[in-house]
């Protein structure tokens, strides 16, 4: 394996696409995902690719939407309020089927907010966004490494369903720097054949379009959309488990809020109290099954999150209301471990399991 | 030996959902005809829109999109970029290019973008009733100026003349179809409009007024006639912008 290099998150997204093959970009430039949009800017047209300054988020998805017809491997970044305007764009790439990777480099909200950290997109991706019944999958990267490796993954989940992919970064990690591999294999190339490209050597035209008026045609479009969610839930579900098989008290977090949560865990255990971390890689689909049996010893749960308290709903869902689970939050900064530590501890002694 | 007028083999045999009277039909044709000819079947990919044509992909006999509303000429440029050596045009309302979709037309316009629109101009929204567009003419009545559209509703938006205006805009046209004359001059316009494309000259648009006698509350002749005599002193037909290279 080469050397590693150090690069500063947005750098390492945007180099982890061109090293997936993807030679298509559309965005719009916006703090805290800029770097994005001027790597790639200088990069792709090097790279034998093409690369558009859009004049909305609502454009740059849909030239993503065009791109993605016309068979390309396709990428858009932005940050929150970019995402939100994205989010029609988002409805009619799912609903066409259309593989395509969107990053979003999640800042304060809502409203204009603030360019600091935050994990609120959760709903918004997790739950949907866009009008309609479909999915987004989601994976939550906690380092710049991961930035790279999901951004590769995202572009192999996306082509291996005809769908949608979402990488969550945060302006933390999009703006720090840590040593990293760049990938050195692309994704294997997948059928096309739909794809809208003109007929060439076909004798029929590909349509490629998201309207079934017939109601009969339209129950059947979701049934077909909701068999493939239900192929990702059984075969894409990521997370790690740290120390929780005799953990008393869990703690449930993601993204840089999980690498945190994983320091005040070890501060914890170091106290004798029995503290574990489950971290969802994929934020859908959720792993629920392995929540549940991670917290099969808890006496409480944590969720840590930079919201106002999201993902606790899932996790609620996924203990079945087995125990107590209570948020841990910050708003506008990833806190420190001793913040987490401290609620480790005050559940402890709440439950009457600290040593 | 065949017979003299055909139907182009561009266009999907099957009965128009279009009203008795619409110009959309013969639009269609027009397209399709121009695509046959310069023998670009295979080679196309058209971006329809929401609205009345909202079906061109059904009657199309080349690979086809279709776009959320007013965004095709993003689709667009998405499609050409990829695919940068394809004739990728889009076939838009007034309600879907010159309301909602808007900022997509202008920048697209702007930036040069290798595509071509052909923008159907019929003062209102078709397909959900019969509302103002943009374009809607002073005094017009419509289901949401009911008393005509006056000062507080705006004025008609002329979008060639704002177009023209755009360095990347190489050909921009307003045409009609109300008589057999202006059907030719707007197959000529839409001609022009590809080849303005396909020899990479910029950006192309033609503009068509046409027909909606079921909204206008008209019989077809009387529409035709609307168009000829109340429309075209507002929108005034002819070629605002002609590249060199397609004179």
């Amino acid at each position: 394996m080469s050397e590693p290099i150090l690069m500063k998150g947005n750098e390492a997204v945007a180099e982890a696409a061109i090293a997936a093959g993807c030679r298509y970009f559309f965005g719009y430039p916006i703090t805290p995902q800029s770097e994005v949009l001027e790597h790639l800017a200088r990069r792709l047209p090097e790279e034998g690719g093409a690369y558009i300054q859009a004049e909305s988020e609502v454009s740059a998805i849909n030239m993503v939407f065009g791109a993605a017809c016309a068979g390309a491997r396709v990428m858009t970044a932005s940050s929150s309020p970019g995402i939100s305007l994205m989010q029609e764009g988002i409805s009619y790439i799912a609903s066409a089927q259309l593989p395509a990777v969107l990053v979003n480099i999640m800042r304060g909200s809502p409203g204009l907010g603030g360019i600091h950290p935050s994990q609120a997109d959760y709903f918004q991706s997790v739950k949907g966004g866009g009008h309609g019944d479909y999915k987004l999958v989601v994976l939550a990267p906690s380092s710049v490494q991961e930035l790279i490796d999901h951004t590769v993954l995202a572009f192999e989940i996306a082509e291996k369903y005809r769908t949608p992919v979402m990488v969550f970064g945060d302006a933390m990690m999009g703006q720090m720097m840590e040593p990293v591999f760049l990938p050195e294999a692309e994704p294997a190339p997948i059928d096309r054949s739909w794809a809208t490209t003109g007929m060439k050597n076909r004798e029929k035209p590909n349509i490629i379009h998201t309207l079934y008026l017939p109601a009969d045609d339209l129950e059947n479009h979701c049934q077909r959309l909701f068999a493939k969610y239900r192929e990702i839930q059984r075969q894409e579900q990521l997370h790690t488990a740290y120390l929780t098989d005799d953990a008393d008290i869990l703690v449930v977090a993601y993204g840089i809020m999980s690498r945190v949560a994983r320091a005040a865990v070890e501060m914890a255990r170091e106290d004798g109290i029995k503290a574990g971390l489950f971290r969802p890689i994929t934020l859908w689909p959720f792993p629920d099954q392995a929540l549940f049996q991670a917290a099969s010893h808890a006496q409480a749960v944590i969720t840590a999150e930079i919201s106002m308290g999201q993902m606790i709903e899932d996790v609620r869902l996924a203990i079945k209301d087995k125990v107590p689970v209570e948020l841990f939050n910050r708003i506008g900064l990833v806190p420190n471990p001793d913040e987490i530590y401290e609620a480790i501890k005050k559940k402890a002694q709440e439950v009457k399991v600290s040593a | 030996m065949p017979k003299g007028y055909q139907r182009p083999s561009t266009l999907v045999e099957r009965p128009w959902h279009f009203c008795p009277g619409c110009n959309h039909g013969i639009v269609h044709r027009l397209v399709a005809e121009v695509i046959d000819e310069m023998g670009l079947q295979k080679e196309t990919v058209g971006v329809g829109s929401v609205g009345c044509g909202v079906f061109s992909y059904e009657y199309f006999n080349f690979d086809g999109i279709g776009p959320s509303h007013g965004r095709a000429p993003a689709v667009a440029t998405g499609v050409k970029r990829v695919l940068p050596d394809r004739l990728v045009f889009t076939y838009q309302g007034d309600g879907d290019l010159a309301a909602i979709g808007t900022t997509e037309m202008v920048h697209c316009a702007v930036r040069g973008e290798l595509i071509s629109i052909i923008f159907i101009n019929n003062t209102l929204y078709g397909m959900t009733g019969g509302q103002m567009a943009p374009t809607t003419m002073m005094g017009q009545v419509t289901t949401t100026t009911p008393r005509g559209r006056g000062q507080a509703q705006g004025h008609p938006f002329r979008v060639c003349e704002m177009l023209a205006t755009a360095e990347g805009a190489a050909y921009v046209a307003r045409t009609a179809v109300y008589s057999p004359a202006q059907v030719v001059r707007t197959k000529k316009a839409i001609r022009r409009a590809f080849e303005t494309q396909m020899a990479g000259l910029g950006f192309s648009l033609v503009e068509v007024l046409s027909a909606c006698p079921t909204n206008w509350g008209m019989n077809p002749l009387e529409a035709l006639k609307f168009v000829e005599e109340e429309m075209t002193p507002v929108f005034p037909l002819g070629e605002l912008k002609v590249p060199e290279g397609v004179k």
